[in-house]
């Protein structure tokens, strides 16, 4: 059996009940619009860029502590970072929650985010944990449609 | 199945002792409920999503494909024959079950979403002209909303919806004064899913009536729960799902009444719905093949004719005091649980415990449960308009059936317990 432990560690918990980077950018120039219809967690994130580096990048919306923690701590992990490097974090990331590639050996490139390793044993939550990544992609492509998780 | 083997299953079953079920017995003919999750006994509590089979069914269906499978209404084998019988015996079986002046207002659809969409896209689009209006409610499934919004913007008509008070009950006087000289129909739910609400359906169709506009109902979440008669509702037309109530997947049933649906045009064109073809001109086939195109799901009429002779065994009205008992019980413990809170309280309600939890996402409770082996919907139980008028994304749903226990229910409160523990 799956330890609900494993996926409801701590700092996943702290950051769904206190989200940081949880507000509205209103000087954003990427911005998207994440949804996922099957349980109805809806995220906005916003970025603002300077150059190719992410300056500042946040989010809104209302969503399970997956979904929650994950866009949080996604946008403490990205800030600062390059497109490129953010990039190949969100690809790191994905490998772990979707059980692809061990969080061991990657945790240079991951960070805290290996803390989300565990919802590689819950696949029907991979999809809240990946839900604001999408959202980043999105707004980074200039995607003005809602990108859907379906 | 056929008559005689349908009159042995339902003789099998004495009455249980005082008329209520023996919950024992009826766990017994479900093979699915003997099962551990995640090490621990199932506790199925998402019957409103879909029930679980008895073996009645399953083997109905097994027997169907072993020992008849043919096509219909068209061999004159012997196989084809003993099909056609077992298949037009579960139309009849449906009729009584519901009550139906005849056999020929049965038809089979593939659940209560073509049922709805069949009656839209044939009587609602010969009815319904620019500037008119349907008129639905506010706690509608989406299955009942998106067939009349796709109509409403073809005719350029439009959808009013009648609204709901804060306990999830429809607001009458609201659904009467919608009901006006460009009403061409009202579609409105027997029972809401989200919230189990039993709406005054005998009254909303007086109503609707007095003012010459026919009915639609939404079946799927009363005919599991309750005795139906259309007759005695004098609704227009009736739709549920067969896997609701006990039968399988993709199988469902339309009612309609005769007079209504021999004016409407066909669904959909193909084998079975026609008389005579020419490539001039085609004549349509008698009610109710004019509505059965193409070769329908054999083995799921047959399962689900199964599937209502179970219940008459089980006798509907000993299902629906039971469930009701369960949901007593369920609202009260778990409503004193701190920080829950019910949504849906309406002093009619089927077996449907919606709850949130303050400061957890249904989705994480789900999860949580799962890990106890209770498997409850989570989510916005495709009704986002009426998540909207709760302010709330998403609820938690227990839903009850006829095998439930009151000792499940007790282990959903200590699965709730665990959840408030991990989010302490």
């Amino acid at each position: 059996m799956s330890d609900l432990r494993d996926l409801y560690q701590d700092v996943i918990l702290e950051h769904s009940k206190t989200p940081r980077n949880y507000r509205e950018l209103p000087a954003a120039d990427h911005k998207a619009e994440g949804f996922n219809p099957l349980c109805g967690d809806r995220f906005t994130v916003y970025v603002t860029l300077d150059g190719d580096t992410i300056r500042d990048v946040s989010f809104q919306g209302s969503g399970c502590a997956i979904s929650k923690s994950s866009a949080s701590m996604m946008t403490q992990s990205v800030k600062g970072k390059t497109l490129a490097e953010a990039e190949k974090i969100f690809e790191r990331f994905h490998e772990m929650v979707t059980g692809h590639a061990p969080a061991a050996g990657n945790e240079s490139e991951l960070g805290k985010l290996t803390v989300f390793s565990g919802v590689s044993e819950f696949p029907v939550r991979v999809k809240c944990a990946t839900l604001a990544w999408h959202t980043l992609h999105a707004a980074l492509e200039g995607k003005q449609d809602a990108v859907s998780t379906e | 199945m056929t008559t005689a083997a349908r009159k042995l299953d339902a003789e099998q079953r004495p009455a249980p002792i005082g008329g209520g079920l023996d919950v024992a017995r009826v766990r017994a003919d479900f093979p699915i409920l003997q099962q551990r999750v995640h090490g621990k006994p199932l506790v199925y509590l998402d019957n409103a999503a879909t029930s679980q089979k008895p073996r009645a069914v399953i083997d109905a269906i097994v027997r169907y494909y072993e020992g008849s499978n043919a096509n219909i209404h068209r061999g004159v084998h012997y196989l084809s024959e003993i099909a056609t019988k077992d298949y037009e015996a579960a139309r009849r079986t449906a009729q009584e079950f519901i009550n139906a002046p005849h056999a020929h207002e049965i038809i089979f659809v593939r659940g209560a979403t073509e049922g709805i969409n069949l009656v839209a896209q044939t009587f609602g689009r010969a009815r319904v002209q620019p500037g008119d209006e349907v008129l639905i409610t506010a706690m509608e499934h989406h299955s009942n909303i998106v067939p009349w919004q796709i109509l409403c913007d073809e005719k350029g008509a439009k959808l009013r919806v009648a609204p709901i008070n804060d306990q999830g009950e429809l607001l009458l006087d609201e659904f009467a004064k919608l009901l006006g000289r460009r009403t061409k129909l009202a579609a409105v739910t027997h029972v809401s899913n989200a919230l189990g609400t039993i709406n005054p359906l005998k009254r909303m169709i007086e109503l609707a009536h007095a003012h010459g506009v026919p009915v639609a109902v939404d079946g799927a979440q009363a005919v599991p729960h309750m005795k139906v008669d259309v007759q005695a509702l004098d609704c227009d037309f009736y739709t549920f799902s067969g896997h609701k109530v006990y039968g399988p997947t993709g199988i469902g049933v339309l009612y309609g009444k005769s007079a209504l649906l021999e004016a409407m045009p066909p669904y959909q064109g193909g084998g079975d719905m026609i008389s005579s073809v020419t490539f001039e001109k085609t004549s349509y086939n008698k009610l109710p093949y004019k509505f059965e195109a193409g070769t329908p799901d054999i083995a799921g009429v047959i399962g689900l004719g199964a599937a209502l002779t179970y219940v008459n065994g089980l006798g509907i009205g000993n299902i629906g005091a039971h469930e009701h008992d369960l949901l007593v019980y369920a609202t009260q413990v778990v409503s004193a649980i701190p920080g829950v809170r019910l949504i849906g309280t309406a002093k009619e309600k089927a077996g449907v415990l919606s709850f949130v939890i303050e400061g957890v996402h249904p989705h994480d409770i789900g999860t949580i449960l799962d890990q106890e082996g209770i498997a409850i919907r989570t989510g916005h139980h495709c009704s986002q308009p009426l998540m909207d008028r709760f302010g709330i994304p998403a609820t938690a749903r227990a839903s009850f059936a006829a095998y439930n226990t009151r000792e499940e229910v007790d282990a959903l409160v200590r699965g709730i317990g665990k959840v408030r523990e991990v989010f302490a």
